[in-house]
């Protein structure tokens, strides 16, 4: 029990990586390239939720979207990567995939944009934002990550 | 406190990945950066700017329409009045779909300072939702019956003139005598005598004559010059244009109104110069059918690509035409043709070279137009150094063979099928090495012409910069020059379609070549069997 337990441990550490890795990429990839912008995905949004998104394509709010895309793309890649605080990073990427997912969703009827698969109603946004909901359930820094050093040594030390 | 050397491997393991990561995602970032801005500073292309015209101060700019058809509609809406029909219209089309932004977009358009006082218009319909749609309590709008009427009133500062093309000339040239102030539809005139009389009028004229080549105003064409004079490109050989349209509107089938008929409509006036033929509906209402009032392709629509590259490269009038086709797709009784190739030769024109000197000079234009197909061919400019689509958006490839980035070709710093330059008004910034969601987001034509962030008709912009003009002096876009190349050029196409033979231009004397026993206008105006006629062949 307690080895299929370590098992399920270092897989779901596995995946907390991978996804951070995958965010913190995406979001330092846009942070160094000032022209980077998403009102394009923004502009072309489709689907029930189009109006949302076209609402913030605006000039006064466009900066600010960027922004904290690229804030939240990196909370979630650092929290998750260096394993500390990831329920937090958890949760902002639930919301932000959330957000990409009905940004474009794969719904039958709307075109497929910039997609390399084929998609019906499930896509791999989907799949990470419930991926973030297994890291939300069964948080590893502990097990691996800065949050071991938080709670074993320095409650130790306080003791 | 301990910690082991087993506690940091725990606790700090995710830390040389963070970094790693950090790592990557920056050089990715930088470097690919660096690639397009050492490819932006060889290319130098200054993005065009949108136009600062001045203001229309003072009193209102009085104006009368003449012809409110279609194409009178749209103008007027461009000048910002808008018929309760269109209205809604749009209204319901908006709710059906809530991409059709036509009524907010017009809504927003900045207003000008006009007062709209008076409608030339032979059909009784028109005039009247005229007249009913813009006529005010204070500001009542007074119908002529006759253009000149209407010119020599005193009451009209400038006039729009959107008839038929026959019309065009004789009512640009008595409003310029009179020093009213004209913004003329294209073609500006129907034949070639014409074109002469016109230019001398507005050469003697103090009024202000535009041509509504509305394209002119592109924010895309001026970036698109820089690069042609920058050499981009370099030598360019051949331009090649295109018209594909699939549908009744395209092929100006348009829909004939239920009260036209003797009685609301001044059959007489409508027909001028042209033969007189009895009353016809069909004709009135797709008159662009016919020699007599229009001028089928070479006239409606390859006068746009023409001047939209006259505009980009300021080529003239080309040394020789040469076209062929025929009515191959709608053989409905008109006698223009819906299938057209026209190839305008320019031996002595040339966009710079990168070659040894001598070895490249000339350039053929190519318009190819078919009624009965509608997929999209983009206009190109094909370079012995690059390739560049034109259209709102630009993007330059460069040439596999090409002297000029031959190192860098080398080098892999470009590739053939990776454009070097892109410009999108509606994007945030140009792009060198543009990505592949950029690109296809662009393909799709799902970006907008914007400027500063609204989306602008571009037909608004060409009656504003004539309006400031008026108001202020300067030089319109597309005046009279502008216009004389276009509508020479065009009158080459639809004679050397009717005459089967090359016509050529003599720029010395800035005259057509004759061609023994042939008068030119007889040959453009005649309508059926005009090659059959022994007067007109000799």
């Amino acid at each position: 029990m307690n080895q299929n337990h370590n098992k399920l441990k270092a897989s779901v550490t596995l995946l907390r990586i991978f996804i951070g890795w995958h965010f913190l990429f995406e979001g330092v990839v846009k942070m160094y390239n000032p022209e980077w912008t998403s009102f394009g995905y923004l502009a072309t949004a489709q689907g029930p939720f189009d109006w949302f998104f076209n609402m913030l394509i605006g000039d006064a709010t466009i900066g600010w979207v960027d922004t904290l895309n690229i804030i939240a793309l990196m909370v979630v890649g650092v929290t998750f990567t260096l394993g500390i605080f990831e329920r937090i990073g958890a949760i902002v990427g639930i919301g932000l995939l959330a957000l990409y997912f009905l940004a474009h969703p794969p719904f039958p009827g709307l075109t497929q944009m910039n997609v390399e698969g084929n998609y019906w109603l499930i896509n791999k946004n989907l799949i990470e934002l419930v991926a973030c909901m297994v890291i939300f359930q069964l948080p590893t820094g502990q097990y691996f990550g800065l949050d071991y050093l938080r709670k074993h040594k320095l409650k130790t030390q306080e003791q | 406190m301990k910690w082991t050397r087993r506690d940091l491997l725990i606790g700090l393991g995710g830390l040389p990945i963070l970094g790693a990561v950090w790592w990557a995602g920056a050089a990715t970032s930088v470097g690919s950066r660096k690639k397009r801005s050492e490819i932006l500073e060889q290319l130098n292309i200054k993005p065009s700017m949108p136009p600062a015209v001045p203001g229309i101060g003072g009193d209102p700019v009085r104006i009368g329409v003449i012809g409110f058809g279609i194409r009178g509609e749209q103008l007027t809406r461009a000048l910002g009045f808008a018929t309760d029909e269109w209205k809604e219209e749009m209204r319901l089309a908006a709710i059906e779909d809530p991409n059709n932004k036509r009524l907010e977009d017009f809504e927003s358009q900045e207003r000008l300072n006009v007062k709209l006082v008076g409608i030339c218009d032979i059909f009784d319909v028109r005039a009247e939702t005229f007249i009913n749609s813009f006529s005010t309590t204070d500001d009542k709008i007074k119908r002529y019956k006759t253009y000149k009427e209407m010119i020599q009133s005193g009451e009209v500062d400038a006039v729009v003139i959107a008839t038929p093309d026959h019309w065009h000339a004789p009512m640009s040239i008595e409003a310029l005598n009179n020093n009213v102030h004209v913004y003329v539809e294209k073609p500006m005139t129907h034949t070639v005598g014409e074109t002469y009389t016109l230019r001398e009028a507005a050469e003697n004229s103090d009024a202000v004559f535009a041509v509504g080549h509305q394209h002119r105003q592109t924010l895309s064409f001026g970036t698109a010059r820089d690069i042609v004079e920058k050499g981009t490109l370099g030598h360019v050989s051949l331009i090649q244009t295109n018209t594909n349209r699939n549908d009744d509107n395209g092929a100006w089938n348009y829909d004939i109104h239920e009260k036209a008929s003797p009685e609301t409509i001044d059959w007489e006036q409508f027909l001028g110069s042209a033969p007189k033929v009895p009353f016809n509906k069909n004709h009135f209402f797709r008159w662009r059918k016919w020699w007599a009032y229009g001028s089928g392709l070479s006239g409606d629509l390859l006068t746009h690509d023409y001047d939209r590259l006259n505009c980009v490269l300021n080529m003239g009038i080309p040394a020789s035409v040469s076209a062929s086709g025929g009515i191959y797709t709608h053989n409905d009784g008109r006698n223009v043709p819906d299938v057209i190739q026209v190839n305008m030769e320019f031996p002595d024109f040339s966009t710079g070279s990168s070659q040894t000197k001598g070895k490249e000079k000339g350039m053929t234009f190519c318009y190819s137009a078919t009624l009965g197909n509608g997929f999209n061919r983009p206009t190109v400019l094909m370079g012995h150094d690059a390739t560049m689509e034109l259209g709102n958006r630009l993007t330059v490839w460069p040439d596999g063979a090409s002297t000029r980035y031959a190192a860098m070709l080398e080098a892999e710093k470009m590739r053939p099928d990776v454009p070097i330059y892109q410009y999108d008004p509606a994007g945030a910034a140009t792009d060198a090495v543009s990505s592949a969601t950029s690109q296809y987001f662009a393909d799709k034509g799902l970006m907008w012409t914007y400027i500063d962030g609204v989306r602008v008709d571009s037909t608004f912009l060409h009656m504003r910069e004539w309006l400031s003009v008026i108001k202020n002096g300067g030089k319109v876009s597309c005046g009279i020059n502008e216009g004389f190349d276009e509508a020479i050029s065009a009158h080459m196409a639809g004679l050397s379609w009717k005459l089967g033979r090359r016509i050529e231009w003599d720029a010395a004397s800035q005259t057509l070549k004759p061609i023994e026993g042939i008068d030119f206008d007889q040959v453009l105006l005649a309508n059926e069997n005009w090659n059959l006629q022994p007067e007109m062949v000799g």
